[in-house]
């Protein structure tokens, strides 16, 4: 991996920081306005509505390892993707509603016959946070929000590959739960509170909800022209 | 229990068959009824632009889809295995509300080849008794290409599809797919435009002496007057095909090819948030005498009716038919009884081709159907298997429905799954990305199929279905083959790097990855009551005024997109009930 540059790193380190410690007063437009060469449009104030405040910090400090800001292009942190999960906590899909929920359950089963934990996305994401905290307390003397990004990224891929033993969850299907939905923030319309500014899409090239390429689809091969747009209009 | 002023048909489901048993029922002067589970839904406002060009909705969490949580079904790899549910979804979609899976599917809309329809007699034939295993129990439909041929040209036209004709009143015809069956007319309309993508893959393949042409597409590729009088719009490429709603009237679906005209017709009415239990029989079990259904208060209703079409899903048919105890349920012990009979999916490959930054894909441009070209020529029985030692095949095709970044984006082999490495992978691949993919056939086993569980239960108290299923080895020996077959061409593309996932011999069937939605048989079709459950009309055996339409009727699995001979099917069995069942109601084979 290349490293980042200084500067970078510590401004996301603060950015990270001030959120941590203050979760409800929306240090996230005063730190965005730092600026820096990969500084996400000012994010406005979110003050989390399922998360705890300990489980706040532990999001932002794992989505800002998961996606990280360096300077290919913008990280899920500055993208709002944190904010992302904690309202995607508290909408049906949070709740499990969007899932078969009936026992008996086999958390047994072989994994190619799916899901079968008894937690919903929101419990799953409580029960996880816990365990690792736990975890990191054991082995690091502190949460995993206040480790270094290499130790951050190194229980990450400890959870990643099963490799630790939590309390009461699968590491395995607790990392994949917050990687897929962290990804889904990253991507998704900037409306759900992540991608702000529409910055991943910016990034890769794709148009978001322009969803007409009549006049481009008989010109294979050329470079498409237009930046995105969103759901709600807005353009970048 | 309420009961309701009878009618002469009630229609279970109001997708795909449902709509078209609808209309041509109405159009017959009879009283229908449809009665549809879920809500009514319309391309406006449903569907509309901007917002169901919203991935995490629509593409990510389903919101066109049967809510999992109310029903689902459960799923175990062997008849020795407890059965767990199928709690979120991945392997298959089920559709939900008015339109069925006729409103999110792609519109990739095929023909089966004419092998495909007596595909026991014509391998035993070519091939000998001896070249598929004891335990392997494919079947004839009981109806041939020739005679089905109109109304696949019907169903087409309804849908107003755009492709190029392979063949012509047995004349082969240049760009077209030379391995089909002879066609009586053109497509409706010309073939859409390509992909960058599948330019790329038809080049290398015709490269390599093969005989690509364009997909099939029912997303329409200018503007159309169906023979109904409804009008579809040109395609635009969104991108937002599969999983969506058509915003453009472009994607041929029950909206935007039947409703607008059965919905105003006096002698049909559809009732939504109706909910089936059963059908319900006479005291001898020879006769039904309507349904009853759960209402949207809740209430149990008894509508009586003189005809039954059951028409909802392939599972829910089956399912259906197990609660209401029409047919004898199969058991792969003895390999006797019909329903849940020879339950088959789709083996599936695909290969991730990935160019340097000069090549511009643009893989948002896409369609559900239109803009990919296909290969058949590993299709069916378009080439001699005894070499190969498995029955069946596969159509490969090239270019991308569409660069949903959630679910669309691929980096190359090796990349980490998150992280810098994971980004940069993401950033640098998303423009420069192309796929090929294979799309092929299952046959149906003896311990293959679909009963009730004896667990589960759906929010209203009754069974979830079961699936047993997993993969056998003449379909790992199939998907071997053309994915060989499929690299080839991905490397006469040349692209930098190519990624292939393919499933391996002794890789069990993975219900957590995205396959197909075409999930086959349960109440399957044929010419011997002992071995089928409905006859070459789609008629019961045991019940002969209960008509059961869709993929459920399939003996086993073809390599293709299933909903062209759903609906060729379903205006065949119309046509017999229109023709002959209303003047003489009865069984119209003698068993």
């Amino acid at each position: 991996m290349p490293s980042e540059p200084p500067a970078s790193r510590a401004r996301r380190e603060f950015l990270r920081r001030s959120l941590v410690a203050a979760p409800a007063l929306g240090l996230f437009g005063g730190a965005a306005a730092l600026g820096g060469a990969h500084a996400a449009a000012p994010a406005t104030a979110y003050a989390p509505r399922y998360f705890t405040t300990a489980e706040w910090a532990f999001v932002q400090a794992a989505v800002d390892r998961l996606i990280p800001a360096d300077a290919e292009g913008p990280g899920a942190l500055e993208l709002g993707v944190a904010e992302f999960l904690d309202r995607q906590m508290d909408d049906a899909y949070g709740r499990g509603e969007l899932w078969y929920m009936q026992g008996p359950f086999h958390p047994e089963a072989a994994p190619t016959l799916g899901y079968q934990l008894r937690f919903t996305p929101r419990e799953l994401y409580r029960a996880g946070i816990k365990a690792v905290d736990d975890w990191c307390g054991r082995q690091h003397g502190k949460p995993f929000a206040e480790l270094a990004p290499d130790q951050r990224d190194e229980v990450l891929r400890q959870l990643e590959g099963g490799a630790i033993e939590l309390d009461g969850v699968p590491a395995k299907a607790f990392f994949a739960q917050l990687l897929t939905n962290t990804k889904e923030g990253y991507f998704a319309d900037p409306m759900y509170g992540g991608n702000k500014g529409m910055g991943s899409w910016k990034m890769i090239g794709f148009p978001g909800a322009r969803a007409d390429f009549m006049d481009w689809s008989e010109q294979p091969g050329k470079p498409y022209p237009l930046g995105p747009v969103s759901i709600k209009g807005a353009r970048a | 229990m309420k009961r309701m002023p009878p009618v002469d048909a009630v229609i279970v489901g109001f997708g795909w068959t449902g709509a078209i048993m609808g209309m041509e029922l109405a159009e017959a002067g009879l009283k229908v009824l449809a009665l549809e589970r879920g809500e009514y839904r319309d391309t406006s406002p449903d569907f509309s632009y901007p917002g169901i060009v919203d991935e995490l909705a629509y593409g990510i969490r389903g919101m066109l889809f049967q809510p999992l949580a109310r029903e689902t079904v459960t799923i175990r790899h062997g008849v020795n295995e407890t059965a767990v549910p199928y709690r979120q979804y991945g392997s298959f979609l089920f559709g939900n509300n008015v339109g069925g899976a006729g409103v999110h599917w792609n519109g990739q809309h095929y023909r089966p080849s004419p092998e495909d329809l007596e595909f026991a007699s014509h391998v035993r034939q070519r091939y000998g008794a001896k070249f598929t295993p004891p335990d392997m129990q494919i079947q004839d439909y009981g109806v041939g290409y020739a005679e089905l041929e109109p109304y696949l040209e019907k169903f087409e036209y309804l849908c107003g599809t755009s492709g190029r004709a392979g063949n012509l009143g047995g004349r082969i015809q240049e760009g077209g797919n030379p391995f089909e069956g002879p066609r009586a007319r053109d497509y409706p309309n010309p073939p859409m435009a390509d992909t960058y993508g599948a330019q790329l893959f038809a080049d290398a393949a015709r490269e390599r002496g093969l005989h690509p042409f364009p997909q099939p597409s029912s997303n329409a590729s200018r503007p159309y007057t169906n023979p109904l009088g409804v009008r579809l719009g040109p395609c635009n490429f969104c991108g937002f095909c599969e999983r969506f709603g058509c915003y453009m009237y472009s994607k041929a679906a029950p909206q935007t090819t039947i409703l607008p005209v059965l919905m105003r017709r006096p002698n049909f009415q559809l009732r939504t948030r109706s909910h089936v239990l059963k059908v319900n029989l006479d005291a001898g079990g020879r006769r039904a005498t309507g349904v009853t259904y759960v209402d949207a208060q809740g209430e149990q209703v008894e509508q009586p009716a003189e005809l039954v079409i059951v028409a909802a899903f392939q599972m829910h048919n089956v399912r259906l038919m197990l609660l209401s105890g029409i047919g004898k349920p199969y058991d792969p012990a003895s390999g006797t009884g019909v329903i849940g009979r020879n339950y088959a999916y789709q083996m599936m490959s695909s290969i991730a081709a990935f160019y340097d930054p000069d090549t511009a894909i643009n893989p948002f441009i896409g369609a559900g159907a239109g803009g990919t070209q296909i290969v058949d020529d590993f299709n069916s029985d378009h080439f001699d298997h005894g070499p190969h030692g498995f029955v069946g095949g596969a159509y490969l095709f090239g270019g991308q429905t569409g660069g949903r970044p959630i679910q669309q984006l691929a980096v190359p082999p090796g990349t980490p799954a998150w992280g810098a490495a994971w980004k940069r992978a993401a950033k640098q691949s998303y423009l420069h990305t192309t796929f090929v993919g294979t799309h092929g056939s299952v046959m149906a086993y003896r311990d293959r199929y679909l009963d009730l569980d004896p667990t589960y239960r759906d929010a209203f108290g009754q069974p979830l279905l079961r699936i047993t299923f997993d993969w056998h080895d003449n379909e790992y020996r199939m998907t071997r083959f053309v994915t060989d077959r499929a690299q080839e061409v991905v490397d006469a593309m040349k692209p930098r790097q190519s990624s292939q996932t393919v499933r391996q011999p002794g890789d069990h069937y993975d219900i957590r990855q995205y396959q197909t939605t075409h999930t086959t048989g349960g109440v399957i079709m044929g010419s011997d009551p002992s071995t089928s459950a409905l006859n070459r009309y789609l008629q019961s055996w045991d019940v002969p005024n209960v008509f059961v339409t869709g993929a459920s009727a399939f003996p086993q699995n073809l390599g293709y997109n299933p909903t062209g001979l759903i609906g060729g099917l379903t205006y065949w069995a119309a046509r017999a009930i229109r023709e002959t069942y209303l003047k003489h109601p009865g069984p119209l084979v003698q068993a």
